[in-house]
């Protein structure tokens, strides 16, 4: 009995885990279907570009500009180890690009977007408008799900592309305010060592992290249980969800291309 | 016609429908009613498609209703929500003529928006509701918009679920007068589902009580104070005592 329970224990949990990524798949394969077929609801797509992208702009930036700036100084004190100070334009404009960009901004999307749409989504659940939604001859997955993914995957990059030039302007000021780099000799070091394909790496990870947010979030929406406690359970497991998801992704998406 | 044969549901072990079975003629007023968990919004929502029975089979008009069939039956559906079901983000005309605004009914806006307004008079309000959001109106003006939400595209088939809870009396009289004048007037097939015995005798023609997953008496409204049936006698009247289990 002892030994038993851990093991019925684990094993309850490894197959409600696979449980859930077939539910998770299944809704996947059922919103991304609505792509190939009308009638579609570009207003509704706007909107959540709008919510979703624009609005998300601020805090991504923010972050990306303190980030930046802590980025800068906490290069030039482990690089002042090995006399490689000069090395902080360069690291700064690539650990943004390539990771800290995409990661951050992901994250901070899906505090602000995922929480925001399992919150809506679960409330109209609940209140019996996504029923509402059918009886009106509206298919609910192609009318909530489909333009809140479609928004994310393409506007994230977007908003991560921003973040990435903000982040290295943090850097950019302190490094030139504080450690006293030349303004020139920052920004054409900035430039030199930075690749085409830093910027693209960095941009893919914010079209899958973003896809990845509307996901989780229209996801623990559509299957909020009842009540207030039903719409708020569905809003911390989308935000903790969506996170976890980012991090798995972004080791996932960094592995493959290191390999390529 | 709407026709239920020998429908089940079960959540579970819960046995919620036991084999319903019931027919709706075109055109007539049929409320169903029984007590708080008996199972009438599942047999509604079977009827909807929103919940799949485990058994049976629902057709309207003759044809066996499927996810295609479905989607047909339902352009020619009106509902009225317990809740309302509003949209929060959108305002009240958007709200009403939402089915005027896409898809195969799909309106010119100014021509949507004459045609809410219109909904609106109908069900007492008055077009300056048209630009509130729905979280700016008491629970009777929700209600009555969303009641003319149910009848903006001339409904052939109306289903009103609870109409009247939560509103005090003399609003619930207001909307069961309502309902039976638009039903009367549009000639439409409606099912309700309801425990107000006021709006039974408003609204219905016929009448069937659901009890234990089971249709235990149907006649019409007429009939319903001389059934001889003691679950309907003891359920009309409002009384603990009797065959129906009341938790005290």
């Amino acid at each position: 009995m002892s030994i038993a329970s851990p093991l019925a224990l684990l094993g309850r949990s490894v197959i409600a885990m696979q449980a859930s990524v077939g539910r998770v798949a299944i809704f996947t394969a059922d919103a991304v279907s609505h792509l190939f077929r009308p009638p579609f609801y570009p207003r509704e797509f706007l909107q959540a570009l709008l919510q979703i992208g624009w609005l998300s702009l601020p805090v991504v930036g923010l972050t990306a500009l303190f980030t930046g700036g802590a980025l800068a100084l906490q290069i030039y004190a482990g690089g002042s180890r090995f006399q490689a100070e000069s090395v902080v334009p360069s690291i700064v404009a690539i650990g943004m690009v390539r990771e800290l960009g995409p990661v951050l901004g992901g994250l901070m999307v899906a505090a602000r977007v995922a929480s925001s749409i399992a919150a809506e989504i679960g409330t109209m659940k609940v209140t019996e408008q996504i029923d509402a939604l059918t009886t009106l001859s509206t298919n609910p997955m192609k009318y909530l799900t489909l333009p809140r993914l479609l928004a994310a995957t393409l506007s994230v990059p977007i908003l991560v592309a921003v973040g990435d030039s903000i982040g290295v302007f943090g850097g950019y000021v302190v490094g030139v305010t504080r450690l006293g780099f030349n303004s020139a000799t920052y920004l054409e070091n900035t430039v030199s060592y930075l690749e085409t394909w830093d910027v693209i790496s960095g941009l893919v990870k914010g079209a899958a992290f973003g896809f990845i947010v509307a996901l989780m979030g229209c996801y623990h929406g559509m299957n909020s249980d009842r009540g207030a406690q039903g719409v708020g359970r569905a809003t911390k497991a989308a935000v903790v969800s969506a996170s976890v998801l980012i991090l798995a992704a972004n080791f996932i998406l960094t592995e493959a291309f290191f390999s390529a | 016609m709407i026709v239920l044969q020998d429908v089940h549901k079960s959540f579970g072990s819960k046995k919620v429908l036991q084999g319903i079975n019931l027919e709706v003629p075109k055109g007539q007023s049929l409320v169903v009613i029984g007590g708080s968990g008996t199972g009438k919004s599942v047999l509604l929502k079977c009827v909807l498609g929103l919940v799949k029975q485990d058994q049976g089979t629902i057709t309207v008009g003759g044809d066996i209703l499927e996810p295609k069939t479905r989607e047909a039956f339902l352009e020619k559906f009106g509902m009225l929500f317990q809740g309302g079901a509003l949209f929060d983000s959108l305002p009240v005309w958007q709200n009403v003529a939402f089915r005027l605004l896409r898809g195969s009914l799909k309106r010119p806006k100014d021509e949507a928006k004459a045609i809410a307004i219109e909904k609106l008079r109908r069900v007492g309000l008055t077009a300056e509701t048209a630009d509130l959001f729905p979280a700016e109106l008491s629970g009777g003006m929700q209600k009555r918009v969303s009641l003319a939400r149910a009848i903006c595209a001339d409904p052939e088939v109306i289903f009103f679920d609870e109409p009247t809870t939560g509103l005090d009396p003399i609003m619930s009289g207001v909307i069961n007068e309502l309902i039976r004048e638009i039903v009367t007037e549009m000639g439409a097939t409606a099912i309700t589902i309801t425990h107000d015995m006021t709006s039974v005798r408003a609204i219905a023609d016929q009448v069937a009580m659901l009890h234990d997953g089971k249709i235990r008496w149907i006649g019409p409204v007429g009939d319903i104070d001389t059934s001889g049936d003691a679950h309907l006698d003891q359920f009309i009247h409002g009384r603990a005592d009797g065959p129906i289990e009341a938790v005290r």
